[in-house]
């Protein structure tokens, strides 16, 4: 049976180094190998910059709800913002050669590219990585 | 061989043989904060030195995200646009993945290490 941990952030920048640090030191301590936390490490800082900047519009005043499950074989993050959500399949493709040099856009590839399994809600504005201890 | 620099907040910038050689002092280039202040050090000396040969040597940073990729990109547009150059080197294995992944590497100069980086520019 999984057991969840949620913790409710104000989007601020010291909230949500707080936050990723207790949760990586969860992930070390259950020995996820030096891969699998480098993945949850991007993947959950691509999460809560969007939920921060896309989701929240930096509004200190709207809250990141950030829920995990962590076990020796994996690690399973939610995080979802106050905003009003998105279309996540609306994403330009951030390597076509006209996006290259976009400044930004490549948040959800790299979620995608480094965690087993990554799904929005029917809003968008919750999306759950699962990464598995290899 | 020049040598000089010194130490901007974020960066430990030196100049060898022409090339503005520039360490991050920052493992990880992750948060907001310390991602704005990288950039503003790095886009002023840009400003400042027009047509610079900027050489980045990442062989401090274990974490980036993609904010600072777009930074980067950013950097090298400015860059290309004064006539300068930007070589990236000493990128971990790790780190080169990301780059790889978001196909950045189409992109960007990147070389294994400073040496060939200075050697790129000539």
């Amino acid at each position: 049976m999984q057991e969840w941990h949620e913790i409710i952030i104000p989007s601020t920048p010291r909230a949500r180094q707080q936050t990723e640090a207790q949760i990586m030191k969860i992930v070390g301590d259950r020995g996820f190998s030096e891969e699998a936390r480098f993945s949850i490490k991007l993947a959950m800082e691509e999460a809560v910059t969007n939920a921060f900047k896309h989701g929240n519009r930096f509004d200190k005043n709207k809250k990141v709800i950030i829920r995990y499950s962590c076990n020796d074989k994996n690690f399973t993050l939610s995080v979802r913002d106050e905003g009003e959500g998105f279309d996540p399949s609306r994403i330009p493709d951030p390597t076509a050669p006209e996006n290259l040099t976009l400044p930004y856009g490549r948040g959800i590839m790299l979620m995608n590219a480094y965690m087993d399994r990554v799904a929005f809600s029917p809003t968008g504005n919750e999306v759950t990585m699962v990464k598995e201890n290899r | 061989m020049t040598e000089g620099g010194g130490t901007q907040g974020r960066l430990a910038v030196t100049e060898k043989s022409g090339v503005h050689v520039v360490h991050f002092l920052d493992r990880k280039i992750l948060d907001e904060s310390n991602i704005v202040e990288i950039s503003k050090e790095l886009f002023d000396l840009v400003e400042k030195k027009k047509g610079i040969k900027m050489c980045l040597n990442f062989g401090n940073v274990q974490y980036l995200s993609s904010t600072v990729l777009g930074k980067l990109i950013t950097l090298n547009t400015r860059v290309n646009e004064d006539n300068g150059q930007l070589v990236l080197c000493a990128i971990r294995p790790q780190i080169l993945e990301v780059f790889k992944i978001t196909k950045l590497t189409k992109l960007f100069d990147i070389v294994d290490d400073e040496v060939t980086a200075l050697s790129h520019f000539n």
